[in-house]
C-alpha cells in the first residue's frame, strides 16, 4: 500500500499542469505575430490626419475628402436644412447618441451636437453607411439628407440615421477649423 | 476498406515490390477499382466526381493565372486586363476559372440537395456530412476572396459589405474588422491578404475533401432507396459501373461548362466589375455572385430589432444561421425513413424548400426596397422554419410508404413495373453476364 499513500494531487501532477501550461503559453506568444501582422501597419495608421481648404464652399456646397482609406464629407449647409435638422425631436431618433468624436460618447444626437459650437452650418462626417460600409449618396431621400443606394438607409440633413437597417448615426471624426476656410480632420 | 480485406493482387514483380512497402496501388484499387457501390445510384450520384474534377480546374487553372496577376491595388485590375487581352491563351483560362468557380458552386448545390433529398446525412454518415458542410463553408471564403482579385467595383464593394457583417459583433467587431482589413477601410493590404489566402484555401479543401472521401469509404454510400447495402447483390464494382457513369456525368457536366465559357463567358458575372475600384463612389446596386444571392437576401430581410440585438447584428446572425443549420440537419431531421421516395410529405416539403432556396436567390438580387422586402422576410421564415419546425416534426407524423426489403428487390420491382424496359439487365446478380 505504501505506493499508493502519496497524497493527491501529488508533484507530479503539479509538474504536469506546469508543463502544460508553460507549453499553452508559449504556443500563445508564438501565435500572436502571425495574428499580430494583420493589424493596420504603420504607414496606414500614418496617414491619421488631412487638412482642407473649405473657402470655396458656398452653403448648399459640399466636397469630399478621403480620410483613413474613407470618403469624409464637408458639407455647407442651407439654411432650410439646419432648420429642418433642428425641428427633429430627439424621441423621432433610431440613434439617439450624436456619434461624434470631438463630443462625450453619451451625447444626445441634437442638431448642435452634429456640429461645431458656432460653426451649425457644417457638417463634417465620415460619409459611410453605419450598416455595411456603402458610401451614401447626398441630398437624397425622404429626409434630403443621404442614401445608401445599397440596403436603403436614410439620413436627415444631420447624417441621423432615419429609416433602413443601418443602426447608427454616420459617425463626425476628430476635426476642427483651424481658420475660417481650414479644417483638420483627424 | 470497410470490411477490412482487400482483393488486390500485384501481377507485376515491381508491384508486389511497391506492396510490400508502400501499398498505395492498393489503396487505389480498394478505393477506385474493387470498391463496391449499391447498384441502383442515379445521376445525381455522380456530383462528387464533378466536383472533384472542378476543384482540380479550378486548381491548375489558378496556378498558372497567379503567373500572370500582381496583388497590388494599383497594378490588379490592369494585370487581369493584360490576362485578358496579352497573356496567350490567358482569356480562356480565366474565363474557365471565373465561370468554373459558378459550376463548381451548381454542383455542389446539386450535390447538397441530392443529400437533403435522400437522406444522405443520416446516422452513420453524419460526419461525412459534416465534413462536407465544411467544404462548402471554405469553398464560399475562398470564392470570395477570388472575386475580390480582379479589384473592380463589385470587388471592392462586394469585399466592404462583407467585411462589414463582422462589425456588426458587439465589443470586438471593429478590431475583428480591421483585422481582415488590415486598415480602416478595404485597400492593398486587403487585396494582398485575400490573395495570399484565395491560393491557399483551395489545398485545405482538398485536405477536407482526403477526409470526406475516407468518411464515405468507411460507411459507404447511401442510395436512392435509402436501405442500406445488404448482400452482394446489392452492390457493382466502382470500375467499370461507377466510374463510367461519373465519366458520361462529367461530359455533360464539362458540355454546359464549356457552353458558357465559349458563348457566355461574362453571363453570371456582373459587368460593374469591369470598372476599375473607387473607394468614393459606391455601385447604384451591389450584388454578390449569384450563388450568394440566397444568403444575401436573408442578410437583408432583417430591417428590424429584436428585442436587445439591432437590425444590422439580427441580419449578421440570420445569415450565418442559415448556414449553420444545415450542420445539425443530421439532428433536426427525426425521420428513421432515409429516402424522400418513400417520405411523401416530406418530398413534398423538400421541393417547396428548393423553390424557397431559388426564391431567396432571386429576392437577393433585386434591391432591398418595396414588396421586395417583405417576400423576403417570408421566405426567410419557410427557411429557418423548414429546418427547425418540418424536419423535426414531419419525422414524428408522417407515416411513411413501405420499405423494399433490400436494394436488389427495390430494382427488380422498378423494372419489373416499367412495362418491359430492360428486363434482361436487372438480374438477381447483376455482375454475371447472362
Amino acid at each position: 500500500m505504501s505506493a499508493t499513500d502519496i497524497q493527491d494531487p501529488n508533484r507530479r501532477d503539479f509538474l504536469y499542469v506546469a508543463t502544460g501550461m508553460a507549453a499553452v503559453v508559449g504556443a500563445g506568444a508564438v501565435a500572436w505575430p502571425f495574428i499580430d501582422q494583420m493589424r493596420p501597419d504603420a504607414s496606414t495608421l500614418a496617414l491619421a490626419s488631412v487638412e482642407v481648404d473649405v473657402s470655396s464652399l458656398t452653403p448648399g456646397m459640399s466636397l469630399v475628402v478621403k480620410w483613413r482609406g474613407k470618403p469624409v464629407v464637408v458639407r455647407n449647409r442651407t439654411e432650410q436644412e439646419m432648420k429642418d435638422g433642428e425641428a427633429v425631436s430627439l424621441a423621432e431618433l433610431k440613434d439617439p447618441l450624436a456619434r461624434n468624436a470631438n463630443l462625450p460618447a453619451d451625447a444626445p444626437a441634437t442638431d448642435a451636437n452634429r456640429t461645431m459650437p458656432g460653426k451649425e452650418a457644417w457638417i463634417v462626417m465620415v460619409q459611410v453607411c453605419t450598416h455595411l460600409g456603402c458610401i451614401p449618396l447626398g441630398q437624397e431621400g425622404e429626409f434630403g439628407g443621404w442614401f445608401c443606394p445599397c440596403h436603403g438607409s436614410v439620413y436627415d440633413t444631420s447624417g441621423r440615421v432615419r429609416g433602413g437597417p443601418a443602426p447608427e448615426n454616420m459617425s463626425v471624426p476628430v476635426f476642427q477649423f483651424i481658420s475660417d476656410t481650414k479644417i483638420r480632420i483627424g | 476498406m470497410s470490411e477490412g480485406h482487400s482483393t488486390y493482387t500485384p501481377k507485376t514483380g515491381i508491384g508486389r515490390w511497391f506492396d510490400a512497402r508502400m501499398p498505395l496501388p492498393r489503396l487505389v484499387y480498394d478505393s477506385f477499382v474493387a470498391y463496391p457501390v449499391p447498384r441502383n445510384l442515379n445521376y445525381a450520384w455522380t456530383f462528387g466526381g464533378i466536383l472533384a474534377l472542378m476543384l482540380t480546374a479550378q486548381m491548375l487553372t489558378g496556378i498558372v493565372l497567379a503567373m500572370h496577376y500582381a496583388a497590388d491595388s494599383t497594378l490588379a485590375f490592369d494585370s487581369v486586363e493584360k490576362i485578358m487581352r496579352d497573356v496567350n491563351s490567358g482569356w480562356l483560362l480565366r474565363y474557365m476559372h471565373s465561370n468554373g468557380a459558378s459550376f463548381f458552386f451548381v454542383a455542389v448545390y446539386i450535390h447538397i440537395f441530392r443529400g437533403l433529398y435522400y437522406g444522405s446525412y443520416k446516422a452513420p454518415r453524419e460526419l461525412l456530412w459534416i465534413l462536407g458542410c465544411i467544404i462548402y463553408l471554405l469553398m464560399m471564403a475562398t470564392g470570395f476572396m477570388g472575386y475580390v482579385l480582379p479589384w473592380g467595383q463589385m470587388s471592392f464593394w462586394g469585399a466592404t459589405v462583407i467585411t462589414g457583417f463582422f462589425s456588426a459583433i458587439p465589443l470586438v467587431g471593429e478590431w475583428i474588422q480591421q483585422l481582415l482589413l488590415g486598415g480602416f477601410a478595404v485597400d492593398n493590404p486587403t487585396l494582398n491578404r485575400f490573395f495570399s489566402l484565395h491560393y491557399l484555401l483551395p489545398f485545405m479543401i482538398a485536405g477536407v475533401v482526403v477526409l470526406h472521401i475516407w468518411a464515405l469509404h468507411v460507411v459507404g454510400q447511401s442510395n436512392p432507396t435509402g436501405i442500406e447495402v445488404k448482400s452482394k447483390t446489392d452492390t457493382v464494382a466502382f470500375t467499370p459501373y461507377a466510374t463510367i457513369k461519373d465519366a458520361f456525368g462529367m461530359l455533360v457536366f464539362l458540355f454546359i461548362f464549356a457552353y458558357f465559357v465559349f458563348y457566355l463567358p461574362n453571363f453570371l458575372g456582373h459587368p460593374d466589375n469591369y470598372v476599375v475600384a473607387d473607394p468614393l463612389k459606391t455601385p447604384a446596386h451591389i450584388v454578390p455572385e449569384w450563388y450568394f444571392l440566397p444568403f444575401y437576401a436573408i442578410l437583408r430581410a432583417i430591417t428590424f430589432n429584436i428585442g436587445p440585438i439591432n437590425s444590422k447584428l439580427g441580419g449578421v446572425l440570420a445569415m450565418f444561421g442559415s448556414i449553420a443549420m444545415l450542420f445539425l440537419v443530421p439532428w433536426l431531421d427525426t425521420s428513421k425513413v432515409r429516402s424522400a421516395v418513400y417520405r411523401p410529405w416530406y418530398k413534398l416539403f423538400f421541393w417547396l424548400f428548393v423553390i424557397d432556396a431559388v426564391l431567396l436567390g432571386w429576392l437577393g438580387s433585386q434591391p432591398a426596397e418595396g414588396s421586395y422586402v417583405f417576400m423576403a422576410q417570408m421566405a426567410t421564415l419557410f427557411y429557418f422554419a423548414f429546418f427547425l419546425v418540418v424536419l423535426p416534426v414531419l419525422g414524428l407524423i408522417e407515416t411513411p410508404r413501405r420499405l423494399p426489403n433490400s436494394i436488389t428487390e427495390a430494382v427488380l420491382e422498378k423494372n419489373k413495373g416499367g412495362g418491359g424496359g430492360h428486363p434482361a439487365r436487372a438480374t438477381a446478380a447483376p455482375e454475371t453476364k447472362s
